[in-house]
Parts: structure tokens; C-alpha cells; sequence
């Protein structure tokens, strides 16, 4: 299992064999405060780095959830369903969104590592 | 002074920045014909006695529908309102009938907006309805959209029986999506085969019932057939007195249903405003246009209503958004639940049967004395009739004897080859008086 790594739009994506599963960071979960539905992507979709993959909706607000690396949606957290709040309660964890089959893995050396990411959101405030 | 709050220079301003040399620009999806070359001819000035006079003038050559022997249907459709309905709808309580921008402190609008989405979703056999749309065209456009949505998948197939109206708004809506439309030709009877046009790009089937030309179908194997085939069905209703007596279209399978309120709590209005009924599955919910309200409890454990599921609506998902619709139609929707609300469910099974006796005791009294009959197996209390001559002749010539006999199809549907088609409608505020006069009318004209 590779490193964690991050976008600028607090995605993490994490590499295990040649799936990647992506979700939304615990800073972003933070933010939107609790989430209320998340709309995931059909299995089977191609998608390209930055495209709209999913969608996370809380009490406040409704965010578009990009794709931080290009390639086909593997598989999806079919748990949030029924419990959104998960992606507040575990975030990094249970909390995911999908998975994919990365197409071109050397986009992931363009994102952010944990500790680039941490300085990130430090300096968002 | 008029106020204009742009001056020349700011108006060059947003127009260079959205890429336009003037405002005309802007209109050019205007039919050319459509759109005014020049100021109106009216005289610049005029008292306010003056201007009364003329336009009341004016107003006298109409004929008024409450005045005479009236069957015009095809959509909208004249009830009897209970004065009770305008008494309530004018309550202070009621004062401020439009959906609120800071909902919850207007807790008996969010109530009777609840009390309307119960009672539509009752009428429509659907587990969930919003607070209204414009009108049953506009909701009949918005369900296609919806529908394209949940299935992802950008063509709909229309009835040709479903109201010419309402596929025009299905029309427009489209084209500027960037959708598909497969429209059947209007036809009065026979299997149009619907499901047989649904192929892998299609999400829904609109139909109407009862249909544009008043005929009653069962639309539960087409139900059936169109979502075996990965699509949805949308039932489109105008004239929703008719579900007091028939079957629900969500008993029939149905997946959206949409609909005319105003026959509910709502004159004629000269074609509007009216108010759009909107319902579906639990299950579309998040894919629904329109406002929501929903039942809770606030932190006293009292009963209390707010708006729920705004996360899909405009002011807060802004592009992404199901519908451009940040509204409904208030004080229709508010008339229409009053008038509900008088009638409770006997009532308004009461006023269904009296609808159609109505029409069943026209078409006897056609068919014995003029020999005409009706195009339609089965009817609500609307019908289409073949004449021996056009039937917008007959409908003028008895027009001038201050008798409105119906909506000659061809007004609606030119191109069709229907024109010798009459379409009538009966309903409660109908007399047996009117319905002698039509007959002997009908009976000297086509003589």
C-alpha cells in the first residue's frame, strides 16, 4: 500500500496494487460539517484527472468531489448510502467514496504528500 | 423622471462582457415575428376614465365563460370555486403566500405547503410531491428533464396524445439541453406502442391521462414494459378533478406523475397563472425540481415544518442544481389546497362522478338525437367528436349565438387532418339547460 496523497480540492487518493481509492480529506469533512448524502459514480465510468467524479452534499452546502488521477471507476462505497455520516466519522477510512484502476499512475507524483498537504491547509486557515 | 438605474456607459459594460453589440442580441431566439419592430400604436396619453371606457369596450366583446352554455376543456377547465376558497386564500395569515426566503419563521405557509404535497401525493398514488411548479406544462418538461437525470440518458418519447401545449414546452426545454424527442403522431385511438421506441439512449416515456382528445387508458403494462427496458414513465394529468374517480397513476406503475392543478381552487384566469403538480418515487427524491417542505419536531419536541432537500436546489448547489426553479406557485397552490381541504376525499369523488354523469348524459343525448358519437372507448368528462364539417366553423357559427361548444382540434393540432374533430367537455357547473341548448344547436348546424 503506497502513501496517502492529496489535491488542492482535498481529495486523497491512496494506492493499493493498481486500484486507487479516493475520498475526501478530515479537513474537508470539517468544513462542510455533516454530510447528508454523497452521490457516487457508476461503476465502470472513465474519468479524466479533475473531472467531476462524485458529489458530497452536508447541511450546508453540496461539493462536486474531482478525480485526482485519471481512470475507470472500479468500484464505489455502496455503505454511504444509508450512512452518509461516515464520511464525517471516518473520513480517511470508511468514509471513501471509489475506487479505480488508475490509467496513468505518474499523475500521482503531481499531488500533495501528507506533510505538504498539512502545511496546505494551514495556510488556508 | 423615469429611474433607470444604468446609465449608457454601464450598459456597454455587461454587454461587451458578454460578448453582444446590443440588447436585440439577446432575443434573437424570439421568432422575428414575434418580436415588437417598433413602439405600440396607442395614443401617447389618455385619462383614466378614457382608458376605462375603451378597454371596458373592449372587455364586452368577450364572452364570458360563466355567462353561457361553455364546454371548452383541452387543459383548462371551468369548476365551481367555493367563495369559501377566496375567503381563506385572504386571511392575513395567508398574506405573504410565496415561499419564503427565510422559510421557517412562516410556519403556516411551510403547513399548508406540507398539507398540499400530502394531498397531491394522495391524489397521484406517489409517495412524494414538491410545493408546486408553474403549470402542468413546465412540470411535464421538468419530469423529462429529471428523467434524463436519474437514467442518465438524454432522449424522451412523447404520445401524440399527449396536450400540443405541453409537448411544446417538452420541445423547447429540449433544444436548449441539447436533447432528443421521438414524438408519435397524434392519433384518437389504438396502441400507439410506446414502449417499442424505448431503446438505450431513451429515459422516459411521457404520456397523458385521461388523454389530450379525454380518452381513459390503462398505462400499467406500458409501465411495466418501459422500465423492463431501463426507462421511466411519466403521467401527465390535466384535469385532475379526474382521479377522485379514476385509478391513481402510481397505482398503475407509474414513476414521475405531473400535472394541472387548476381545476382545484382555480378559475380559468385566461390561461394562467396556474399551478404544476409535480410527484414521484421516494427513491428520485434527490432528483426532483421544485421546493420540498417536510414535517419535524423542533428542540421542544413540538411539530414544526421546514424546507428539506435544498442541497438541490439553486441557492445553494447553483449550476449543479436540479431545476431552474427556485419557486412554486404560491397562492394557486394555496387555493388549490383550501378548495381540497373543503371537499376532503368523499367530496371530491362526489364532484368526479358528477363530472362524468355529466358527459355520460351528453353523449346519450348526441348520440339519440344528432347520431354523433364519440371517438373515445372510455371517457372522463371530456370528448372528442368527428362532425360532418369543420368543426372550427361550427364552433364560430355557434359562438355568435353566445353558445361555446368546444375547442375544435385543429386550433390546437393544424397539420393534423382533424379538423372536422370537436373536443367537449362537461363539467358540474354544466346544466341540463346547456346541455339542450348545445345539442339542438349541434343538431341545426350539422343538419
Amino acid at each position: 500500500m503506497s502513501a496517502i496523497k492529496y489535491t488542492k480540492d482535498h481529495e486523497w487518493v491512496r494506492l493499493d496494487g493498481d486500484v486507487a481509492t479516493v475520498g475526501i480529506s478530515d479537513y474537508a469533512q470539517a468544513q462542510l460539517g455533516d454530510v447528508v448524502f454523497v452521490e457516487v459514480p457508476d461503476v465502470g465510468k472513465s474519468v479524466q484527472q479533475g473531472d467531476e467524479a462524485a458529489v458530497v452534499e452536508s447541511v450546508k452546502a453540496a461539493s462536486e468531489v474531482y478525480a485526482p488521477v485519471s481512470g475507470e471507476v472500479v468500484g464505489v462505497n455502496g455503505d454511504l448510502e444509508g450512512n452518509p455520516a461516515a464520511v464525517n466519522e471516518a473520513a480517511m477510512d470508511g468514509g471513501w467514496f471509489f475506487q479505480m484502476r488508475l490509467s496513468d499512475p505518474a499523475e500521482l507524483d503531481g499531488l500533495m504528500d501528507e506533510a505538504t498537504y498539512t502545511d496546505y491547509v494551514k495556510e488556508l486557515g | 423622471m423615469r429611474y433607470l438605474p444604468l446609465s449608457q456607459p454601464d450598459r456597454e459594460a455587461l454587454l461587451g462582457r458578454i460578448g453582444v453589440t446590443n440588447i436585440d442580441a439577446l432575443f434573437k431566439d424570439v421568432p422575428g415575428a414575434a418580436r415588437l419592430d417598433g413602439p405600440v400604436d396607442l395614443p401617447p396619453h389618455a385619462s383614466e376614465m378614457d382608458v376605462e371606457r375603451q378597454l371596458g369596450a373592449m372587455a364586452r366583446k368577450n364572452i364570458t365563460a360563466g355567462d353561457v352554455p361553455f364546454f371548452c376543456g383541452g387543459g383548462a377547465y371551468k369548476h365551481h370555486v367555493p367563495a369559501s376558497v377566496d375567503h381563506i386564500i385572504q386571511r392575513s395569515e395567508f398574506l405573504t403566500s410565496y415561499t419564503p426566503y427565510q422559510p421557517e419563521i412562516t410556519q403556516g405557509t411551510l403547513q399548508y405547503l406540507f398539507e398540499f404535497q400530502t394531498q397531491i401525493s394522495e391524489l397521484t398514488g406517489m409517495e412524494v410531491a414538491n410545493a408546486s411548479m408553474y403549470d402542468g406544462s413546465t412540470a411535464t418538461a421538468e419530469a423529462v428533464l429529471m428523467a434524463h437525470r436519474v437514467k442518465r440518458r438524454k432522449k424522451a418519447v412523447l404520445s401524440g396524445r399527449l396536450h400540443p401545449h405541453y409537448t411544446g414546452v417538452v420541445e423547447n426545454l429540449s433544444d436548449m439541453g441539447g436533447y432528443e424527442l421521438v414524438q408519435k403522431d397524434p392519433t384518437l385511438s389504438g396502441d400507439e406502442k410506446l414502449a417499442d421506441l424505448v431503446d438505450e439512449d431513451t429515459s422516459c416515456v411521457v404520456v397523458q391521462y385521461p388523454d389530450f382528445f379525454g380518452s381513459v387508458e390503462d398505462f400499467t403494462e406500458l409501465a411495466a414494459a418501459v422500465q423492463a427496458k431501463g426507462a421511466l414513465l411519466i403521467v401527465a394529468v390535466t384535469e385532475i378533478v379526474s382521479l377522485g374517480l379514476l385509478r391513481a397513476p402510481g397505482d398503475m406503475g407509474a414513476d414521475i406523475v405531473v400535472g394541472e392543478g387548476q381545476s382545484i381552487g382555480n378559475g380559468l384566469n385566461f390561461g394562467g397563472p396556474y399551478v404544476g403538480l409535480f410527484a414521484t418515487r421516494q427513491k428520485f427524491v434527490r432528483q426532483m425540481p421544485g421546493r420540498l417542505c417536510g414535517e419535524t419536531v423542533d428542540s421542544d419536541g413540538k411539530r414544526g415544518f421546514v424546507l428539506t432537500l435544498s442541497t438541490r436546489e439553486q441557492h445553494i448547489r447553483r449550476d449543479k442544481a436540479t431545476s431552474n426553479i427556485c419557486t412554486n406557485s404560491g397562492l394557486c397552490a394555496l387555493a388549490f389546497t383550501a378548495h381540497m381541504t373543503l371537499l376532503g376525499g368523499a367530496g371530491l369523488r362526489k364532484l368526479a362522478i358528477l363530472n362524468h354523469e355529466k358527459m355520460l348524459e351528453l353523449v346519450s343525448r348526441l348520440e339519440a338525437e344528432t347520431g354523433m358519437k364519440p371517438a373515445n372507448d372510455m371517457f372522463f368528462n371530456e370528448i372528442t367528436v368527428e362532425l360532418p364539417v369543420p368543426a372550427a366553423q361550427v364552433v364560430e357559427a355557434l359562438a355568435k349565438n353566445n353558445i361555446i361548444a368546444g375547442i375544435p382540434v385543429s386550433r390546437l393540432l393544424p397539420n393534423a387532418k382533424m379538423d372536422n374533430q370537436l373536443l367537449i367537455a362537461a363539467t358540474e357547473t354544466v346544466t341540463d339547460r346547456d346541455i339542450d341548448t348545445l345539442i339542438s344547436a349541434l343538431k341545426e348546424v350539422t343538419a
